[in-house]
């Protein structure tokens, strides 16, 4: 039911009160940041505070520290230090040489050419250098350096290959092909087996004697050696005294002759000293005194040439 | 005339100079309502380059660039001028901070706008003897220094002394006469003067600033410079300059400004009327006149309800209606009011006798709608609104009509007008009047 009394009015709540306006702070800058912004705006003061003072100060700085010796010292034995610590590692050592290829007098002549007193880092090991050393002694024609693993430098070696005997003077001296001097032995008897060679300039000569040589294969057993002389031909020595001599030009197809002369007509087995091939048109024999007496005697019933 | 005018006017124009060579300059306009500042880097080449059409110098203003603009509201002026000195040079502090970091460039040389002041125009003419049968600037100087001087009252400065016209020998409207042959020669000289503390404290403004006064023009010249064509400042033109609390006008006839005045009223008083005619706060009213304000009243204005708060009111919900219609009735008639102050003004100057009759309308209250149709009928002539010459790099904000004195600044920097001090005067004529007048620039630099 509706009461009868009216109900009074209830006031509304009364609403918050706006919030006062914002008073929005001046934006002019004070006078010292307004003056610091514009010596800002100078051009010397920007680039002294960007460039030149941060410069002054860590340049002043660094250049105080290195001044003093100790600090210097100090730097030194650090990186020192460093660098030793890497030098020493276990990976870096060389306990000894492994030398292949070569026989055992150049492996002791290779090592004293090598002159590493092991153990010793690979950093401090120049191989190159290594190299040229052992390149440097006349029996190696090649080595190949390397530290492979294992800790151990490894030099492969390929020795120079003697080809012939010479006789220089007392001494004797084995060559290569090349006439290039490898070593000294002490008697011919050690290398029987290579050909012996002398005079003036045989050592230049050294390729023409072993073509020589390996023609002269079938009287290889009375040979005795090859004379250089003139410095311009050979002149080939058997035994018996016997000695062919050739001429500077197509001294080959001359020897090739005497061979085949030869093993037609046994003509070293003959009484004559010397062989001359030195005039291309013909040979020259120089008799012994008594083949010449022989020869003039059978010449009276029958006369015979001189030539074969 | 003063020795000492001469030396501190002097000072400044070299100071200008400075600058110029140097390549910047800023300007400050210290108006009503804002504060605003420009930065313009100066091409000094094509500063110096003659023009085609043989006018001299280059306008100028093509060799400016603005690197630098700001804008604050203006805070400690009130009428133009300077009431709180603090707090104006906080603003100038911010104006100018604020250019500088935009431009990334350091400025010394300011330009500044003066608004008030209550500048008085007076035409002076003085006539001399040609010395030596052809005229040269110490002629001029002769001429100018034969001007006999009004008298403008006591703390009153002479700010602009511009010979505007020249004669030579019953030739008149001579813009150069350097160089020309003659007997006499007679000057038309436009001299404005502005109040004494007006412009002395401009000056101490700038000074703690940290600046160097390169200049100082009066607004309603920097405003016409900026807000009149070429054209319209040969053939005789008016700007009048709406500002906030003052309207200045002034009159150009041949490139020359003949005549400046300013009316005490502007755009804050409109506001101000809005205030009290709907008791609603000045923020409220100046944002309802902004927004909504016009001056020409329609049918559709009627039911167009616009919302007010009442002053003191603390409650959102207290708020009132009003009609746009009515908010029209409170604008116009003050509109009209300066209006027609405006016109008194230009009655006094004779501006009717000009070949043309050309009224540009320009600053921040010319914006209001239907300003144009209301100015035309009032002024009885033809009106436009005038914007600021386009100066390279000007950003967008400062193309609108309140930044003509702005902008006219400029334009002022890239090509001062000759003043009399420009020539060397001979010593012995020294009106006392005018020498006692400028002590104010012996006192300040």
């Amino acid at each position: 039911m509706q009461p009868l009394i009216a109900e009074r009015d209830t006031p509304p709540p009364a609403p918050a009160p706006a919030p006062a306006p914002k008073v929005k702070r001046d934006p002019a800058p004070s006078r010292i940041r307004y003056r610091l912004g514009r010596l800002w705006l100078r051009p010397w003061v920007r680039a002294a505070v960007r460039i030149w003072i941060p410069t002054l100060v860590l340049g002043g700085t660094g250049w105080l520290l290195f001044s003093q010796p100790e600090t210097r010292a100090a730097i030194d034995s650090v990186y020192a230090k460093a660098v030793d610590a890497v030098r020493e590692r276990r990976e870096f050592r060389l306990v000894g040489m492994s030398i292949t290829g070569a026989s055992e007098p150049l492996k002791a002549q290779i090592a004293e050419a090598v002159g590493v007193a092991f153990p010793v880092s690979s950093l401090d090991l120049d191989l190159g250098q290594v190299r040229e050393r052992v390149e440097a002694l006349a029996a190696v024609r090649e080595a190949r350096v390397s530290v492979v693993g294992e800790n151990v430098l490894s030099l492969n070696v390929i020795e120079q290959q003697p080809a012939a005997i010479l006789r220089d003077g007392a001494d004797l001296v084995l060559l290569d092909t090349e006439g290039h001097r490898i070593a000294q032995i002490a008697e011919r008897g050690v290398r029987a087996d290579l050909p012996l060679l002398l005079g003036t300039g045989a050592e230049r000569s050294v390729p023409e004697a072993l073509a020589l040589l390996r023609i002269a294969r079938p009287i290889v057993g009375r040979l005795r050696g090859f004379v250089r002389v003139g410095e311009r031909r050979w002149d080939i020595v058997l035994d018996r005294g016997q000695r062919i001599m050739l001429p500077e030009k197509g001294a080959l197809s001359a020897l090739e002759r005497v061979i085949a002369l030869q093993q037609a007509e046994d003509l070293l087995s003959r009484d004559a000293t010397r062989i001359d091939l030195r005039d291309g048109d013909r040979p020259v024999l120089r008799l012994t005194p008594y083949a010449i007496g022989e020869m003039t005697r059978q010449r009276e019933p029958e006369p015979q040439g001189e030539e074969t | 005339m003063s020795s000492r005018l001469f030396e501190s006017q002097r000072y400044m124009r070299d100071r200008l100079r400075s600058a110029l060579r140097r390549g910047v300059v800023g300007v400050i306009d210290i108006g009503s309502s804002k504060i605003s500042c420009l930065i313009l880097k100066v091409d000094v080449e094509r500063l110096d380059a003659h023009r085609a059409d043989g006018l001299g110098a280059q306008g100028g203003l093509d060799a400016l660039r603005a690197i630098g603009f700001s804008s604050t509201r203006s805070r400690g002026v009130s009428m133009g001028e300077i009431a709180v000195m603090d707090e104006t040079e906080r603003g100038i502090r911010t104006v100018l901070a604020q250019a500088q970091k935009h431009a990334n460039q350091r400025v010394d040389q300011v330009i500044v706008s003066i608004a008030g002041g209550q500048p008085r125009s007076y035409g002076v003419s003085g006539e001399v003897g040609v010395a030596n049968g052809e005229v040269s600037a110490m002629d001029i100087g002769a001429a100018l220094a034969a001007c006999d001087m009004p008298s403008f009252g006591e703390g009153r400065d002479v700010i602009h002394a511009q010979p505007v016209n020249f004669t030579l020998d019953h030739r008149t409207g001579l813009a150069d006469p350097r160089g020309q042959v003659g007997a006499r020669l007679s000057v038309d000289m436009h001299m404005l003067t502005v109040s004494h503390a007006a412009i002395r404290n401009i000056a101490h403004v700038v000074k703690r600033c940290d600046l160097d006064l390169a200049g100082v023009a009066v607004s309603p010249y920097a405003s016409g410079l900026s807000a009149l064509v070429e054209d319209e400042m040969e053939l005789g033109a008016a700007c009048v300059d709406m500002g906030a609390e003052t309207t200045s006008v002034s009159v150009f006839l041949k490139r020359h400004m003949i005549f400046a005045d300013m009316v005490r009223l502007g755009g804050q008083h409109i506001t101000q009327d809005i205030a009290q005619a709907f008791a609603a706060p000045v923020e409220d009213a100046e944002r309802t006149k902004t927004l909504h304000g016009e001056l020409q009243a329609t049918g559709m204005d009627d039911r167009e309800m616009l919302e007010l708060r009442r002053i003191g009111a603390d409650r959102e919900y207290e708020r009132r209606q009003i009609s746009r219609t009515e908010l029209i009735g409170v604008i116009r008639p003050r509109v009209e009011e300066i209006l027609e102050d405006v016109r008194a003004s230009l009655d006094a100057a004779g501006f009717e006798y000009l070949p043309s009759q050309r009224v540009v309308l320009t600053g921040g209250t010319s914006q209001m709608p239907g300003m144009e149709d209301l100015a035309s009928r009032i002024l009885g002539r033809q009106v436009r609104i005038g914007r600021p010459l386009r100066i390279q790099g000007l950003p967008l904000p400062a193309t609108a009509a309140p930044f003509s004195a702005t902008v006219g600044l400029a334009a002022y920097a890239a090509r001062p007008q000759d003043e009399c001090w420009d020539f060397d005067l001979p010593a012995r004529h020294g009106p006392l009047r005018l020498r006692r007048a400028m002590r104010w620039f012996k006192e300040n630099w």
